[in-house]
């Protein structure tokens, strides 16, 4: 590596240093803006004890879902799962340890952790088993929740391009935690479907900025779809919706 | 005649007002985008990062990297803008959202919500549900009356684990629109041919019920 460059070789060495019992984070919802080659390296290094920090946990033979057939999964924090039938087994069977996160707390932990902020009032979940043993403070006449910041040994992230600095712009709604993530690693390792000379992204238009990105690596991707909804070719847009 | 999930949709629709941003949450809430008036303009945000949400899309315009908050493949309108999460639920959190319409399993008399969790049975999680109603001022709230067995779901006190304390004003239901305030439920409207001795029958919170109440317009 030199200077700024973050371009690593091989998917082995981007993941280079994940031991077991490590805390990784990792972008995507549902299956869409997943690091799903960064996530079959892991499934193929055989990492166990981890705790994987995402919004969800995949579908049984693809995404985050493909680290469970091995048990490399200790926990996972997220706010929607139950997506695949053995994430239900192992949970219902106390195999894995679920926390569940509201959607708009976890994604905040995650921009806390990246900014250096260790923890923060919200609130959402108040009154409700999420604010279970935390802390409650009125502001205001309002009741909030302290929720605390979360960091990872790694933070795995997909982006649509970069150049070889690591500067990421995402496309369309597969950004969703992805440039959060990128800000939380320790170890922040981004794959993308291009990678262009530094120079050639407008600097206006730079999502994450690189210097929260340690290693690149360009990828091919699958990109499942979990819901394929269509309408008719002859229908239209509608005023409104 | 107990309103169909898409009569319960035309219902919320006539709640929506030019120039609301309106999140919409998986389920009947999805279906009010089909019966927004045609001379408003509303713009549709979903949680996962998109504001200005679309028709589905054509086969030929399947986009992987363009999803709303239920995984399901969309469009964008013209004027829409795409951000991350954090972003997504500041504008939640914060209080910018002009309307959200979301579903529930129990709503209490004293506005709590129970909506993610069925303890014993499979637990998928809250997904932004919980971010939603405690940062959304306007919320309307559309479920069922009472289950299939008549027992009610519009309570005393919610008996599930909450999604949200004293936060829910507006609940439409199969039968009836009611208003929550100073701990009972207000009952404003009655679903077309439903009487409101049928209402009463499956309300277990109190129910205030003052002069005559008018039949939903469809």
């Amino acid at each position: 590596m030199a200077g700024f460059d973050k371009v690593v070789a091989s998917y082995e060495e981007a993941l280079a240093g994940l031991t077991d019992n490590m805390t990784v984070i990792a972008g995507g919802f549902g299956l869409c803006g997943i690091p799903e080659n960064l996530i079959s390296e892991i499934k193929r290094k055989g990492t166990k004890g981890l705790t994987l920090v995402s919004n969800n946990c995949g579908v049984d033979d693809f995404g985050l879902g493909m680290l469970l057939p091995n048990r490399q999964i200790k926990k996972i924090i997220a706010s929607y799962v139950g997506e695949n039938a053995e994430f239900e087994r192992q949970m219902m069977a106390g195999e894995l340890e679920v926390e569940l996160t509201p959607q708009g707390t976890l994604a905040e932990k995650m921009r806390a952790g990246g900014a250096g902020i260790p923890a923060f009032f919200t609130a959402t979940g108040v009154g409700t088993p999420v604010a279970e043993g935390k802390e409650v403070r009125s502001f205001n006449g309002r009741d909030y929740i302290l929720e605390e910041a979360i960091i990872g040994d790694f933070a795995i992230v997909k982006a649509w391009k970069a150049d070889r600095y690591g500067n990421l712009v995402f496309r369309k709604t597969a950004r969703n935690f992805n440039p959060l993530a990128a800000t939380a690693g320790k170890i922040t390792v981004v794959e993308v479907e291009e990678i262009v000379e530094v120079g050639s992204l407008d600097p206006d238009q730079i999502h994450t900025p690189g210097i929260y990105v340690d290693r690149l690596i360009q990828g091919n991707f699958e990109k499942r779809i979990e819901q394929r909804t269509t309408r008719p070719a002859d229908l239209h847009e509608v005023k409104g919706t | 005649m107990a309103l169909s999930r898409e009569q319960i949709a035309q219902r919320v629709a006539q709640e929506l007002k030019d120039g609301y941003y309106v999140n919409l949450g998986i389920g009947i809430p999805t279906l009010v985008a089909n019966y927004i008036p045609q001379d408003i303009e509303v713009m549709l945000q979903s949680e996962n990062g998109l504001l200005g949400m679309g028709l589905f899309p054509t086969i030929d315009e399947i986009d992987a990297d363009l999803i709303n908050a239920g995984k399901q493949t969309v469009t964008m309108v013209k004027g829409a803008s795409i951000f991350d999460s954090a972003e997504s639920f500041a504008m939640i959190r914060g209080g910018h959202v002009d309307l959200t319409v979301l579903g529930a399993f129990e709503v209490d008399a004293n506005g709590n919500i129970a909506s993610y969790m069925i303890p014993g049975k499979l637990i998928k999680g809250m997904g932004g549900a919980m971010d939603l109603v405690a940062g959304a001022e306007n919320i309307i709230v559309t479920m069922t009356h009472a289950s299939k067995h008549g027992v009610s779901k519009l309570l005393k006190n919610c008996t599930l684990p909450l999604t949200g304390r004293a936060c829910i004003k507006k609940v439409l239901t199969d039968l009836a629109f009611m208003e929550i305030k100073d701990g009972k439920f207000h009952l404003l409207e009655r679903a077309p041919g439903v009487s409101v001795e049928e209402i009463i029958k499956l309300t277990e919170g109190e129910l205030v019920v003052s002069g005559d109440i008018p039949e939903m317009k469809l």
